[in-house]
């Protein structure tokens, strides 16, 4: 009971973390039809800009400035890049942003080295927030919760209560007509790609020093982020959200299960030595595939069921 | 008039010297291959400023009267990449190579420089490995294909199974240890800390429980809380890991916020990045292996101290400062910088260290070496600050270098010369 309570925080609360980095990217993607590679390196930039904002101004003040210093380079870049080679096609845009994710890491390391930077948890939030059969939970993952939670609940108000989001909605499907209403169509756009950003800069913020924050973090990130997005569903915000859940708490539990083919195959009786082919293979443990499982997913997903699972396109 | 003076002098000098000194002012290039970027750049980093600031601290000033120059290459801590550098240190003739960050890149570096030796007669190149602990790179011979313990390679630091029997001989006395998690890198290395320790652990302490044994992918995960989970609840009184860098850190990070104190044993807790970490933790039980510590006293302390002073980062990699002794040793020795003769004279040479005498075994060309279990604790007024927290690691127990030498099958092949 006390392994499965602690499991399913943790695994929750890194899936929260998972659903932070991914909804950005999820948006952009069902609102402009944009696969933003460099969504990652945004995460990125947020977590180093909140590291030298912290240093002059601290860490709650850096919480805001930095994802807002992001959405207007995010911003900058959809007015004056993203935007001109929008007539060539998604391939082009796809290839610009990917790009960008190099550009991105080398400015990173020319600014702050190729080392980690010293970028801790606020000493208020450091601690724990509870201690359940002997085992704390720390009051940082908890506020890391939270944050994700007022984040969904904010872009859902926003989107579906806000006069600026039946705006976005309807420019989704109908730009003809929204601009005909004398709506800005390319500056609602401008406003969507960097509102994107500044999410996955808000995670960065939480996550980078959570965790550490150095130029490999958007490369580490930046694979798992595509997974959530594309099992949850392209463009699909309700199904990042459950995706991002899913992983989070199934790579946790994996981690658990020590169990393996070999142990399977005991069971109906098939007799395995390490002579037997693929011994390698078949003697790996469940939890030593933990990390992994997500990308299994995102394979199985788009041989059974391409849309994802809360998805309306298809492919 | 002067001139002639000059010509006199000299001369004199040299006969005095009883040394006609061929090598005497040439520079000894050295390419050092590690992963200057990624997830583990932060140790390769330091690691390539340790040597450099050794290296110019002993240019022109070491038996042998050379200068000593190294290079940094960034290998990614990968396999394909260490190719990539060789071939670039090869074509900017370098003839010296270190490298050290994980056995997988050390094994294909020792491979194609061993391939590269054979077919490049007398543009052979030696290989220091200040740091890739995997016992068979010392041990196994070489196979049809397969690259074995190699002239070619001379190792300073000690290997896990060194390592382990010093770790384990300090362990057979800990009362309170009976049930052992173990967690480590799912590749060479975190595979055999793992078995070393059982083997060791059965022979001296047989009573010790294994509770669990766990490899995660190296450098993959982010979020170790799941696995603390796990130690927590296979009721575990001590933690054994041969993590290093931001694997590690982050795995101390974890047991921190879930507050599981439980003693750690460890490689490489004075590792970039996770002295900090374990500050943040408070008080815990860490212990460390290896052939050094944060204390040392005389010329090794007074590096220490320089290279903080220059860096504001902690010198840890004393590998190095072994390592050109060596080389200047071995150089003075074959009155040469040729690399061939080097390696030759380096065989079964003994030079002082900062703890005792160290030999580079001919056998199989591993360094025998006194080894340290140093302990993570608050720094008294006068100890080294480990990266400026107020903790540092201190010996508890020193072992002669017989302790942990372990036996070798190594049967290598020499060239001539």
């Amino acid at each position: 009971m006390e392994f499965f309570t602690i499991s399913l925080l943790n695994g929750i609360s890194y899936g929260l973390l998972l659903f932070m980095l991914s909804s950005g990217l999820t948006l952009i993607f069902s609102m402009m039809g944009v696969l933003n590679f460099a969504h990652a390196s945004f995460y990125m930039l947020g977590a180093y800009f909140a590291y030298t904002t912290t240093q002059w101004f601290g860490y709650w003040p850096a919480l805001v400035i930095a994802p807002l210093l992001v959405a207007g380079l995010g911003a900058l870049f959809e007015k004056y890049a993203l935007r001109r080679v929008h007539k060539y096609g998604h391939v082009a845009e796809l290839l610009l942003t990917f790009g960008l994710s190099f550009i991105i890491l080398e400015m990173v390391q020319l600014v702050w080295g190729t080392s980690s930077v010293d970028y801790r948890v606020p000493a208020a939030l450091s601690g724990p927030l509870f201690t359940l059969y002997g085992t704390q939970f720390p009051m940082y993952r908890g506020f890391m919760m939270l944050v994700a939670l007022l984040m969904l609940l904010a872009m859902w108000l926003l989107l579906t209560r806000t006069r600026i989001g039946l705006v976005i909605q309807a420019a989704l499907t109908h730009p003809d007509t929204v601009e005909a209403l004398g709506h800005n169509v390319p500056r609602v756009f401008m406003l969507v790609f960097g509102g994107g950003c500044a999410l996955a800069a808000l995670a960065g913020v939480i996550g980078g020093n959570a965790f550490v924050t150095e130029p490999g973090m958007a490369a580490t990130v930046g694979s798992v982020i595509f997974v959530v997005v594309v099992v949850g569903g392209m463009g699909s915000l309700a199904g990042a959200f459950v995706a991002s859940l899913a992983i989070g708490v199934i790579q946790t539990f994996a981690v658990g299960i020590d169990r393996s083919l070999l142990d399977a195959a005991q069971v109906v009786g098939l007799a395995i030595t390490p002579e037997t082919f693929g011994y390698a293979l078949w003697k790996l443990k469940i939890s030593q595939v933990a990390p992994i499982l997500p990308y299994v997913f995102l394979v199985l997903i788009l041989i059974f069921r391409p849309k994802g699972l809360l998805g309306t396109r298809e492919g | 008039m002067k001139f002639t003076m000059k010509v006199v002098a000299v001369a004199a000098l040299c006969a005095a010297s009883g040394l006609a000194l061929a090598q005497k002012g040439e520079t000894v290039r050295i390419a050092f291959m590690d992963p200057l970027s990624g997830p583990f750049a932060n140790v390769g980093q330091n690691q390539l400023k340790s040597w450099q600031f050794v290296a110019d601290r002993f240019s022109g000033k070491n038996a042998a009267g050379v200068k000593y120059e190294v290079v940094g290459f960034d290998n990614k801590g990968t396999p394909e990449g260490s190719l990539n550098t060789l071939k670039a240190a090869i074509d900017q003739g370098f003839r010296y190579v270190t490298q050290g960050n994980g056995s997988g890149a050390a094994w294909a570096l020792l491979d194609a420089i061993n391939k590269y030796n054979d077919r490049n007669p007398g543009k052979e190149i030696v290989y220091l490995n200040y740091a890739a602990v995997d016992p068979a790179m010392t041990n196994a011979p070489e196979k049809e294909g397969a690259p074995g313990c190699s002239f070619w390679q001379f190792r300073l630091d000690a290997d896990t199974s060194m390592k382990m029997e010093a770790l384990t001989s300090f362990m057979k006395d800990q009362a309170s240890v009976k049930k052992v998690y173990i967690i480590g890198q799912n590749y060479s290395h975190g595979q055999q800390v793992s078995k070393y320790f059982k083997d060791a652990i059965k022979r001296k302490r047989p009573d010790i429980q294994i509770v669990g044994d766990d490899l995660h992918p190296i450098g993959q995960v982010k979020d170790f809380a799941p696995y603390v989970a796990k130690i927590k609840a296979s009721g575990a009184d001590a933690v054994l890991t041969g993590n290093w860098g931001q694997d590690l850190t982050l795995l101390v990070k974890a047991m921190n916020d879930a507050g599981l104190k439980v003693p750690m044993y460890t490689y490489y807790a004075g590792v970039t990045g996770t002295p900090t970490a374990l500050a943040a933790g408070g008080e815990s039980q860490v212990y460390v292996v290896a052939y050094g510590h944060a204390n040392h006293t005389g010329e090794l302390g007074q590096i220490g101290a320089d290279f903080h002073k220059k860096f504001n980062d902690d010198y840890y990699t004393y590998a190095t400062y072994n390592g050109i002794n060596l080389m200047s040793a071995a150089i003075a020795k074959a009155k040469s910088t040729d690399p061939v003769k080097v390696a030759h004279a380096m065989e079964g040479l003994q030079v002082k260290s900062f703890a005792g005498d160290v030999t580079m075994r001919a056998s199989d060309h591993q360094l025998q070496q006194t080894m340290f279990i140093t302990k993570w604790q608050k720094a008294k007024p006068g100890e080294y600050k480990v990266e400026n927290t107020d903790f540092t690691f201190v010996p508890v127990k020193q072992m002669d270098p017989y302790v942990s030498s372990t036996p070798t099958s190594c049967q290598m092949k020499r060239p001539a010369g």
